[in-house]
C-alpha cells in the first residue's frame, strides 16, 4: 500500500480492474445519495399533495428568475465539467484547466445566488424560526420553507463540497500532480459527484419554484 | 466519449428545457403544469446522466445500478404516496 | 510490490506487527474485522446490560427500583444500541469483513482505507450514543418517533440522533465497499454461481445497507433540524404529519431487518453445509432469495403503520406484501433443511447454533404471519407480542447465527480451538433460555400486555418472572463464550488449516492467514461446495 507510483493497488491486478471498481464504487454512492436525497423529495410531494394551497402562497414567495438563472449556471457546470472530463482523458492539460476553473466559478456563481436569495428571504421574513414575522397567513406555508432551507441548504453543502473537490484538481494539476491522462479517472470520479448534485438540483428547482405555482 | 459538439448540443436542449419549464409554470395550468415541469425535470436529468456521465459508454454492471436506485426511488414514492391518495 | 520482497514463509496477520497503531491504522481486513469485534462486543454488553436491568425491573408489578422516566430511558439505550451498534454491523462487520476477500479470493477489500474509515466512523457515531447514555439518556424508544422526539422529549435526543446518523455513515460505506468488492475483485474462475452463499447473502445485506440506510439519514436529520434549528416538518400545528415520519423511518427501518437477518442467513448455508458435509440444497434458488428478500424488504415497511393513521388501502397492500415475503425465507428454511438430508451430519457446537437459528427463526417467522394480518395486528401491536416476534428473529435468529459463526470461523481467525463441549453447552444454554425468554411473552402480548410500561397487572405476574428467569440464563449463556474464547487464545489448541474438514477458499489457507491471505491469487476451477471434499487443485506452498 505505501507504493505511490505504481497505480495499481496490491488488492488488484490490472489497472483496468481498479478503474472498474473505482467507478462502481462511485456509482454505488450516488446511489446511496441519490436515496438520500430522494427522502427529502418525498417529503416535499407529500406536503405539495396534502397541502395544494399553502405551497401555492409559499411558492408565489420565492424569487423565480434568480432560481430559473440559478439553475441555467448549475447546467452550464455540469457542461464544463463534462467538458474537463473528456480533455483529461485526451490528456489535453490547458483544456482541462480551463473548463475545471470555469466550473469552479460557475459552482461559485450559484453558491453566491443561493446565499443572496437566503439573505433576501430572511429579510422578508421567510425564514419561519427568526427574523421578521413570517408573512403568510397559511401554517403550511411555513412547513414549505422548513423543507425549502433544509433542501437548499442540504444541497448547497454538497455543492461546495463539489467546489472544493474541483478546486483541488485545479490545484494539483497546477502543481503538476494531476498527470494526464493516467489520473484522468480522479477527474472523472469529481465529474460524476459534481453531475449528480446538478441533478439534484435539476429536481429541486421545480419542485421548489414551479409545480405549485 | 461524447464528442463535445454533443456536449455543447446537450447543453443548449438542457438551457431550452429550462426555459420552456419556467415559462409553462408562469402560464398556470395548475397540476398540468407541475406534471410538464416533472417530465422537462426528469428529461434534463437523463440528458446529463447520459452524456455528461456517460452513462451511454458506461458498462451494463453500471447501468443496472443506476436503473435500479430510480426504481427504488419509484418504490419510494409509489408505496408512500399511495397512503396519502387512498386515504 | 512490497509485498514481493519479504522472505517466505509470510508471518500471519496477527504477526504482523504489535503496536497500538499497526491494529487502529491496520488497512488489513482482517485487522479491521478484529477492531469491530471487539468494539461491538463491548455494545453488546452495554445493551445486554440495559437488557438485564429491564428484566429486573419486570420482576413485580409495580416495578422494583426504577421511575417512568428511568424505564423509558433504559429500553430506549437498549434498543439503540443493539440495533444500530451490534446488530446492524454485527456479522456483516466482523466476518463479512473477514471473509468476503478470501472466500472471493481476493487480497483485501476493493478500498482498504475506506472500510479502515468506516470503523473509525463507527467509533466516532459509538461516543456520541454513549455520551447521550452518560448525560442522562434519551426517553423516546429506538424509532425516535415524531412529534415525541421534535417536540415534547426531555432526554437527550440530538447527540443519540446525531450517534445514530453517522453509525449510519459507517453502514453506507461498508456495503458499498462488499458490492465493489464482489462485483469486481473476484478471482479468476470464481463465477458468480461459484460464490458461496455466504457471499451472495452479504451481497444482497450490502444493497439494502447502501439503498435504506441514506433514508434514516434525512429522517434524523429532519428530526435535529426540527429539534435545534426550530424547523419543524412533522408538527401537527403547522399541518405537519406525523405518519410521514414512520413512513421515512420505517422506508429504511423495515430493511433494515434484512440488513439484520440476511448476515444470519448467509452463515447458516455455510454451516448447514460444513456440518452435513453437503452442498447446500438447491444452491441457486437459496441464492436468488437472498436478494428476493432484499428486495422485497422494500415494499413492506407500511405494516408497521396499520394503526398510525395510514389508509386501509395501503394497509391492505403493505398486509400481502409482508405475506410474500415468508415465501423466500421459507424457501431458505426448507433448502437449509433439505441439505440435512443424506448428510453426514456432525452436531459440533456451530451446528447446534443452526439448528437453534431454524428452530427459532420459524417461530419468528410464523409469528410475523400474525403481525401481518391487518385485523389481527390491531389487538396485537404495541403488545409483548411484536417484542416477542422481533426478538425471535434477530435475537434468537441473527444472534445464535453470530455466535454460531463466531465458533465456527474462530479457528481460522485466531489458529486455536475454542473448548468443544462448553461450546455445544452455550449453544443449548442459549435456545433454551431464550425459548423461556420469550415465550411468555408471546402469551403476555396475546393477552394484551402492552410493550414499554415497567407497569403491569398482578394477573401477569407469573409469566413475567418466567420471562425473567429465562434473562438469566441467556445473560450467564452469553458471557461464558467472553471467558472460554479468551481462554482459547492462549491455551486452545492448535487448529490446522481447515479443522472442520469444510469447503472454501478461507478453509485452503493457513490458520490463523497470513496478512496478504493468498500467496498467488487462486484459480477457481470448481462449484461451491465440493462435497465430499478431494485433494483440491489449487497450488498451495506448504509453510515447512
Ligand atoms: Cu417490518
Amino acid at each position: 500500500m505505501s507504493d505511490a507510483l505504481p497505480a495499481v493497488h496490491e488488492q488488484y491486478q490490472v489497472a483496468t480492474q481498479q478503474l472498474a471498481a473505482d467507478r462502481l464504487g462511485l456509482w454505488v454512492f450516488l446511489a446511496s445519495e441519490a436515496m438520500l436525497f430522494g427522502a427529502v423529495f418525498f417529503s416535499l410531494a407529500v406536503y405539495h399533495y396534502i397541502h395544494p394551497a399553502a405551497m401555492h402562497a409559499a411558492t408565489d414567495q420565492l424569487d423565480l428568475s434568480m432560481g430559473a438563472v440559478g439553475t441555467a449556471v448549475l447546467l452550464s457546470s455540469s457542461t464544463t465539467m463534462a467538458l474537463a472530463v473528456k480533455a483529461a482523458g485526451e490528456g489535453r492539460r490547458w483544456e482541462t484547466l480551463v473548463a475545471l476553473i470555469g466550473t469552479v466559478v460557475l459552482g461559485l456563481a450559484f453558491e453566491a445566488i443561493k446565499v443572496h436569495d437566503w439573505f433576501d428571504e430572511f429579510g422578508k421574513g421567510l425564514y419561519p424560526p427568526a427574523g421578521p414575522p413570517f408573512p403568510l397567513p397559511q401554517p403550511a406555508a411555513r412547513l414549505f420553507f422548513h423543507l425549502y432551507f433544509v433542501s437548499t441548504g442540504l444541497h448547497a453543502v454538497h455543492l461546495a463540497v463539489g467546489i472544493l473537490l474541483v478546486a483541488g484538481l485545479v490545484i494539483m494539476q497546477v502543481s503538476g500532480r494531476l498527470t494526464l491522462p493516467e489520473r484522468m479517472v480522479t477527474v472523472e470520479m469529481v465529474g460524476l459527484y459534481w453531475q449528480f448534485v446538478d441533478i439534484v438540483w435539476i429536481f429541486l428547482y421545480p419542485t421548489l419554484y414551479l409545480v405549485s405555482r | 466519449m461524447p464528442n463535445r459538439m454533443t456536449l455543447v448540443a446537450v447543453w443548449l436542449v438542457l438551457l431550452a428545457l429550462l426555459g420552456i419549464s419556467t415559462w409553462v409554470a408562469l402560464l398556470r395550468l395548475g397540476s398540468w403544469h407541475a406534471a410538464l415541469n416533472l417530465i422537462f425535470a426528469v428529461a434534463s436529468a437523463g440528458a446529463v446522466v447520459w452524456f455528461d456521465m456517460h452513462l451511454r459508454k458506461g458498462s451494463g454492471t453500471l447501468k443496472l445500478f443506476a436503473g435500479g436506485t430510480v426504481i427504488f426511488l419509484f418504490i419510494m414514492f409509489g408505496f408512500g404516496l399511495a397512503d396519502w391518495l387512498t386515504r | 510490490m512490497t509485498a514481493e520482497a519479504k522472505a517466505l514463509p509470510s508471518k500471519s496477520y496477527l504477526e504482523d506487527g504489535y503496536t497500538l497503531s499497526s491494529w487502529f491504522f491496520s488497512t488489513d481486513h482482517k485487522r479491521i474485522a478484529i477492531l469491530y469485534f471487539v468494539s461491538i462486543t463491548l455494545f453488546f454488553f452495554v445493551g445486554g446490560a440495559a437488557a438485564t436491568l429491564i428484566r429486573l425491573e419486570l420482576l413485580s408489578p409495580t416495578g422494583l427500583f426504577l421511575s417512568n422516566d428511568a424505564y423509558n430511558r433504559l429500553f430506549t439505550i437498549h434498543g439503540v444500541v443493539m440495533v444500530w451498534f451490534f446488530l446492524i454491523p454485527s456479522i456483516p462487520n466482523t466476518f463479512g469483513n473477514f471473509l468476503i476477500p478470501i472466500m472471493i479470493g481476493a487480497k483485501d477489500l476493493a478500498f482498504p482505507k475506506l472500510n479502515l474509515a468506516s470503523w473509525w466512523i463507527f467509533v466516532l457515531a459509538g461516543c456520541f450514543v454513549i455520551a447521550a447514555l452518560l448525560i442522562g439518556g434519551v426517553d423516546t424508544g429506538w424509532t425516535f418517533y415524531a412529534p415525541f422526539s421534535t417536540m415534547f422529549s426531555n432526554g437527550y435526543v440530538v447527540p443519540a440522533v446525531i450517534g445514530v446518523f453517522i453509525a449510519g455513515f459507517s453502514t453506507i460505506l461498508t456495503g458499498l465497499n462488499f458490492i465493489v468488492t464482489i462485483h469486481k475483485l473476484r478471482a479468476p474462475g470464481m463465477t458468480w454461481f461459484r460464490l458461496p452463499l455466504f457471499v451472495w447473502a452479504i451481497y444482497a445485506t450490502s444493497l439494502v445497507m447502501v439503498l435504506a440506510t441514506p433514508v434514516l439519514a434525512t429522517t434524523l436529520m429532519l428530526i435535529f433540524a426540527e429539534r435545534v434549528l426550530g424547523l419543524g416538518f412533522f408538527d401537527p400545528k403547522l399541518g405537519g404529519d406525523p405518519v410521514l415520519y414512520q413512513h421515512l423511518f420505517w422506508f429504511y427501518s423495515h430493511p433494515a431487518v434484512y440488513i439484520m437477518v440476511l448476515p444470519a442467513m448467509a452463515v447458516m448455508s455455510e454451516l448447514m453445509s460444513a456440518f452435513c458435509k453437503r452442498r447446500v440444497f438447491g444452491y441457486k434458488v437459496v441464492a436468488y432469495s437472498s436478494l428476493a428478500i432484499a428486495g422485497l424488504g422494500f415494499l413492506v415497511w407500511g405494516h408497521h403503520m396499520f394503526v398510525a393513521g395510514e389508509s386501509v388501502y395501503a394497509g391492505l397492500v403493505f398486509s400481502l406484501l409482508s405475506f410474500s415475503i415468508a415465501v423466500p425465507s421459507a424457501i431458505k428454511v426448507f433448502n437449509w433443511t433439505a441439505t440435512m438430508r443424506k448428510g453426514y451430519v456432525s452436531l459440533d457446537a456451530p451446528m447446534l447454533f443452526a439448528l437453534g437459528f431454524i428452530g427459532l427463526f420459524v417461530i419468528g417467522g410464523l409469528s410475523g404471519l400474525f403481525v401481518a394480518a391487518t385485523g389481527l395486528d390491531v389487538h396485537l401491536t404495541r403488545t409483548y407480542f411484536v417484542i416477542a416476534h422481533f426478538h425471535f428473529i434477530m435475537v434468537g435468529g441473527t444472534v445464535s447465527c453470530y455466535f454460531g459463526a463466531l465458533h465456527f470461523w474462530w479457528p481460522k481467525m485466531t489458529g486455536r480451538m475454542y473448548p468443544e463441549m462448553l461450546g455445544r453447552g452455550t449453544a443449548l444454554m442459549i435456545f433454551f433460555g431464550f425459548i423461556l425468554t420469550f415465550m411468555p411473552q408471546f402469551i403476555l402480548g396475546w393477552l394484551g400486555m402492552p410493550r414499554r410500561y415497567h407497569l403491569y397487572p398482578p394477573e401477569f405476574q407469573v409469566l413475567n418472572v418466567l420471562s425473567s428467569a429465562g434473562a438469566s440464563i441467556l445473560a450467564v449463556a452469553y458471557t461464558l463464550p467472553l471467558i472460554y474464547l479468551g481462554w482459547s487464545l492462549f491455551y486452545g489448541k492448535r487448529a490446522g488449516a481447515n479443522p472442520w474438514g469444510a469447503a472454501g477458499l478461507e478453509w485452503l489457507i493457513p490458520s490463523p492467514p497470513p496478512r496478504e491471505n493468498f500467496e498467488t491469487v487462486p484459480v477457481v476451477t470448481w462449484e461451491a461446495y465440493p462435497y465430499p471434499l478431494k485433494p483440491q487443485p489449487v497450488e498451495r506452498k506448504e509453510t515447512p
